[in-house]
């Protein structure tokens, strides 16, 4: 194991020098770096490939639309160190209109918190209690649905919708109702 | 029993068959990228087949607790339409993906010059992105389609111990064996072949280098025919650890020759920073 991990560091040292240079072939190495670092290491190894090129929204939309599904997330979870604007919100939205989880999951970070509408990260949020994605994903949570009728009222919804089927509701939902609450300086 | 499928297209299958195939054994498999039964028009259209095959197929087959792995490639048919013929200059970039664990389906479907240039440009890239090929043997005028194959593939940069030549039967086997390349058995409910006769065609050729798949697609077809054929093998006095070596270490093997092959199932992924191998000491 520890030749492997070896091995790998070896890699992604190199591949992170490369990135930093903007030499040709970093985003080759991007593409690559599953097989060389290890699955389960793959979301970091790519995530600190895009911060070593200071990739910016351009780099970021073509390797995330050239991207398979762990290319994809790791673009997303890359977005707040890398893009200050809404120019990548559509990578977002894309990603939020898949039923893959692994990139719902993604999506739902402080990005999409910074700069989805309020209409788009409502559903945002009721996507994950469809999906079945735990809403400790979704960051700035508490921040954002503290006060917002709208949001609560569609959690009432859902959860009369689910009771009417004779379905549970999820204890996600439970959660993020308490904290549309409003909040005492509101 | 582990079974390993090492040809079938689960876009064309439903939930129901990914549950089937957990429950009788299968584990792993390889879906090639073939035609969809309705002709593409265009190179596009061959991207977001892709890149559902790199994507979205396997999160399906995970949810089943089965590992999913895809062979890309310009298919025989559609390389005779001038249209999708542009689709060659993109498989470059898909070639390099983590999933891709083999160029394929290529070969011949009616043995035209451009199925000629097809093959040859696609053997190429092969050999340059470290994959073995998946090769589709035609339905029509089989042998000459065989025997034209494997001239192509000795000519080729790709060693033949990096081919699989695929839907094999009797009047095909042999030739292909003296080839040198790895053989494989599409069975079917009523064409290519059957239990049956794969297991005689074992029984003459040995377990070494052959593989068996459903091949299961938008016709008739089943994606159980690997465990099928697995108790056949069983009822004729083939051992376990024969069956194994069919069902499962050969399409290992040979798949492994990409590098790529994963069989555990990915981990939920992570998406809070933490310690880890390869942070270590920074």
């Amino acid at each position: 194991m520890l030749t492997v991990a070896a091995a790998a560091r070896a890699w992604l040292d190199s591949a992170l020098a490369e990135a930093e240079a903007r030499a040709p072939g970093w985003e080759e190495r991007f593409v690559a770096a599953g097989r060389h670092c290890g699955r389960e290491h793959a979301d970091e190894a790519r995530t600190l490939l895009l911060r070593a090129a200071g990739a910016d929204s351009d780099t970021l939309t073509r390797l995330y639309r050239h991207g398979a599904a762990t290319e994809r997330r790791a673009v997303l979870l890359a977005l707040p160190a890398l893009v200050a604007g809404p120019e990548a919100v559509p990578l977002v939205e894309d990603a939020l209109r898949t039923h893959d989880t692994t990139l719902i999951a993604a999506a739902v970070g402080p990005y999409a918190a910074a700069h989805l509408t309020p209409h788009a990260w409502r559903h945002a949020l009721l996507k994950c209690l469809f999906t079945d994605v735990p809403v400790t994903a979704v960051a700035g949570l508490a921040e954002r649905a503290a006060g917002d009728g709208e949001l609560a009222r569609m959690l009432v919804d859902h959860a009369a919708e689910r009771t009417a089927a004779g379905r549970d509701v999820p204890a996600d939902l439970t959660r993020v109702l308490a904290l549309t609450a409003p909040t005492e300086e509101s | 029993m582990r079974i390993f499928d090492p040809h079938i297209h689960m876009t064309s299958r439903t939930t129901d068959d990914y549950q089937a195939m957990y429950d009788a054994g299968v584990r792993a498999l390889v879906e090639p990228s073939f035609w969809l039964g309705q002709p593409r028009t265009s190179p596009a259209s061959f991207h977001d087949y892709f890149d559902s095959l790199l994507g979205w197929e396997p999160f399906r087959a995970a949810q089943h607790g089965i590992a999913h792995h895809c062979a890309l490639a310009l298919n025989p048919k559609e390389a005779n339409d001038p249209r999708c013929v542009p689709v060659l200059d993109d498989l470059p970039r898909y070639l390099a993906k983590d999933g891709v664990v083999a160029v394929g389906e290529i070969g011949y479907d009616s043995l035209t010059p451009a199925e000629d240039t097809a093959l040859a440009a696609q053997l190429q890239l092969a050999a340059d992105h470290g994959l073995p090929a998946l090769v589709h043997t035609p339905h029509r005028d089989k042998v000459t389609g065989l025997r034209r194959t494997v001239d192509v593939v000795r000519e080729s940069a790709l060693a033949p111990d990096r081919v699989l030549l695929d839907h094999l039967n009797e009047t095909t086997v042999k030739e292909a064996a003296d080839s040198g390349s790895w053989l494989g058995f599409s069975v079917y409910p009523d064409t290519k072949m059957d239990e049956d006769r794969t297991v005689a065609i074992l029984k003459e050729y040995g377990t070494d280098r052959v593989l068996v798949n459903s091949a299961a697609d938008w016709g008739r077809s089943d994606p159980l025919k690997t465990r099928a054929v697995a108790r056949a093998m069983l009822d004729a006095g083939f051992t376990d650890d024969d069956v194994d070596q069919v069902l499962w270490r050969n399409p290992v093997a040979f798949y492994g020759l990409s590098g790529r092959l994963h069989l555990d199932l990915p981990s939920p992924p992570d998406l809070h920073e933490g310690n880890s191998v390869l942070r270590g000491g920074e």
